[in-house]
């Protein structure tokens, strides 16, 4: 008989649904088996952070247990071993995002620190009166270092409109592209409303313009297969944690020509050629925006979680999660008074929604006690609360290893925080 | 319904944060401040109008936010009234024990108005729910800065 290991191996790239097997899928992760208050943990708050399989777990671990040492140092063997291993998974990342060389792919901590670093080495250079357009769905790391820039160099910061139903206004967008416009700073998915917005699009568009884009893609990647020649992105961000890797560990994607033109974010150890106290000469890109020793083990992490990623096939994990999001809206729809956020065509699986009456921070502490992990405020997304007229939301945020009957558990215990407040 | 719930959202709290008392703003306020928790949103403005002798003449509230942090605005609105600033920041040291003190008994501490705490002891139930204490002490908070003269406060 097939084991679940020989299973998935023998399944590698079939990447039909088929082959999905969320219990299988379950089984890898070992917080899956855990209770809360005495029932059975159903995570929803994947779009904050997801959990972690057992192969990202034993990776770190055989890592710090047999060939621990720096990176880009030693003429020893371990460091030796070890760089070729973290450099191995920028290879992995070029290939996971098909970017068209490793030295596009540049490591941060996560999306914020790599929006920061573009808000600094390539925003720069901008000057009092150049715009940088945003829209109303970021999330607070793609607005505020554009804020911090606009007190830095005096530069317009544009905002495109949210619609009604959760959509990109591509017509506002468009409208806003002029002559003044540097840079467009856009998410691909929003982690509120779910919405995907229409990146080929707004790409080209912007293009036209002759303008570059960076694109947020923490709630992205994790959702289908992101093709950064295909969209033909000019920044692409997108952090570990959020896709079954950990944290620590996140991800630039810049155009050579892009990132070979900037100059270094952070000083320190690794990001050099030479250094004298008359002058001091950089490294190229990648690693001359990697100052310092860099998240080791988180890289060989993030490695792992691509592979099991891979190895599932992310077409096969975007139509699991097409099905759970179809049943989560038809079922939660059906909760009276129940309100959902966001109901673009084109979404991920991420709901948001807030009940008749009953604060978000309410819903979240009762369905806690029924083993429901949900997140509860304003996500960091305030202006997206205020654009919807509403303090919080309540959203549930779903993962490769969701079921459908626990979006019928979260339903359910939804209907006893309407018992309470009566 | 489980017990630490029932005990949290007891019938008195629904009841406030369903029709929060003196959710105004008295014209005559000398005191105001914005609390705000930046956790979950939730923000509440409270106005003190204390009068020549230094006593809360008056006590109000606007804001908006979860059932826990409405009810208590509501209920200190209630007990602060004719209270001195000194006895205002007392019954919010006591109450903050209230809500974070496990077998914290009301009968061994020494407080002028016994009877204020026996009626805000029904927000003890926060006690189990160690994220939900700022909601239930941020209009406290806003009321000891509207006293102190700063025109904002976190809970964080």
């Amino acid at each position: 008989m097939a084991t679940a290991e020989s299973l998935r191996t023998a399944l590698v790239g079939d990447n039909s649904v088929r082959a999905f097997d969320v219990e299988r899928v379950r089984a890898d992760f070992p917080v899956l088996r855990q209770s809360v208050h005495g029932k059975p943990l159903v995570y929803l708050d994947s779009g904050a952070s997801a959990q972690k399989p057992t192969a990202v777990l034993e990776a770190m671990d055989e890592v710090y247990r047999s060939c621990y040492a720096n990176v880009h140092r030693g003429a020893y063997y371990f460091s030796q071993h070890l760089t070729d291993r973290y450099e191995g998974v920028r290879a992995k990342v070029a290939r996971f995002l098909n970017a068209a060389s490793d030295q596009e792919i540049v490591f941060t901590r996560n999306v914020t620190e790599a929006i920061n670093l573009v808000a600094h080495s390539f925003g720069d250079k901008l000057a009092a009166g150049d715009e940088v357009i945003i829209s109303e769905m970021e999330h607070h790391a793609n607005i505020v270092p554009w804020q911090l820039l606009r007190d830095r160099r005096g530069i317009t910061l544009k905002v495109v409109p949210v619609a009604e139903d959760g959509s990109f206004r591509l017509d506002a967008y468009e409208s806003m592209l002029g002559p003044k416009t540097r840079l467009v700073a856009l998410t691909h998915v929003s982690n509120v409303l779910g919405t995907v917005t229409p990146m080929k699009e707004i790409i080209r568009l912007a293009h036209k313009a002759g303008v570059p884009v960076l694109v947020d893609g923490a709630q992205a990647v994790v959702h289908g297969k992101v093709d950064v020649r295909d969209l033909d992105a000019d920044f692409y961000a997108f952090t570990g944690h959020k896709l079954y890797g950990p944290t620590a560990i996140g991800v630039l994607y810049g155009k050579a020509e892009l990132l070979k033109a900037m100059p270094p974010f952070l000083g320190g150890g690794d990001m050099i050629r030479t250094v004298s106290f008359a002058e001091t000469t950089y490294a190229d890109p990648p690693h001359r925006f990697e100052a310092g020793t860099p998240p080791i083990v988180e890289a060989i992490g993030l490695g792992a979680a691509i592979d099991y990623v891979n190895a599932i096939g992310q077409d096969a994990i975007a139509a699991h999660e097409a099905g759970l999001l179809a049943h989560a809206t038809e079922r939660l729809s059906q909760v009276k008074g129940l309100t959902i956020i966001g109901t673009a065509k084109e979404k991920a699986a991420i709901i948001s929604f807030v009940l008749d009456g009953i604060h978000p921070h309410d819903i979240g502490t009762i369905v806690d006690r029924e083993g429901v992990a949900i997140r509860v405020g304003h996500h960091c997304a305030q202006p997206l609360m205020e654009r919807f007229g509403v303090p919080a939301t309540a959203r549930a945020s779903m993962g490769l290893y969701n079921t459908p009957g626990e979006i019928d558990v979260l339903a359910k215990a939804l209907e006893k925080v309407k018992d309470i407040f009566g | 319904m489980d017990d630490l719930l029932r005990d949290l959202y007891q019938e008195v709290i629904l009841d406030h944060g369903k029709h929060p008392r003196n959710h105004r703003h008295p014209p005559g306020a000398n005191h105001q401040a914005r609390g705000y928790n930046p956790l979950c949103g939730d923000q509440v403005t409270i106005y003190l109008e204390t009068d020549a002798g230094g006593r809360i003449a008056d006590v109000a509230f606007e804001g908006k936010g979860c059932a826990i942090s409405i009810a208590s605005a509501s209920m200190m609105t209630e007990v602060l009234r004719g209270k001195t600033e000194a006895e205002a920041r007392r019954l919010f040291e006591v109450f903050h024990r209230l809500c974070t003190e496990d077998g914290f008994d009301l009968e061994q501490v020494e407080i002028a108005d016994r009877e204020a705490l026996e009626r805000l002891q029904v927000l003890s139930g926060v006690r189990a729910f160690p994220v939900r204490v700022k909601c239930a002490t941020l209009a406290w908070h806003a009321m000891t800065a509207a006293l102190d003269g700063e025109a904002a406060t976190t809970t964080e």
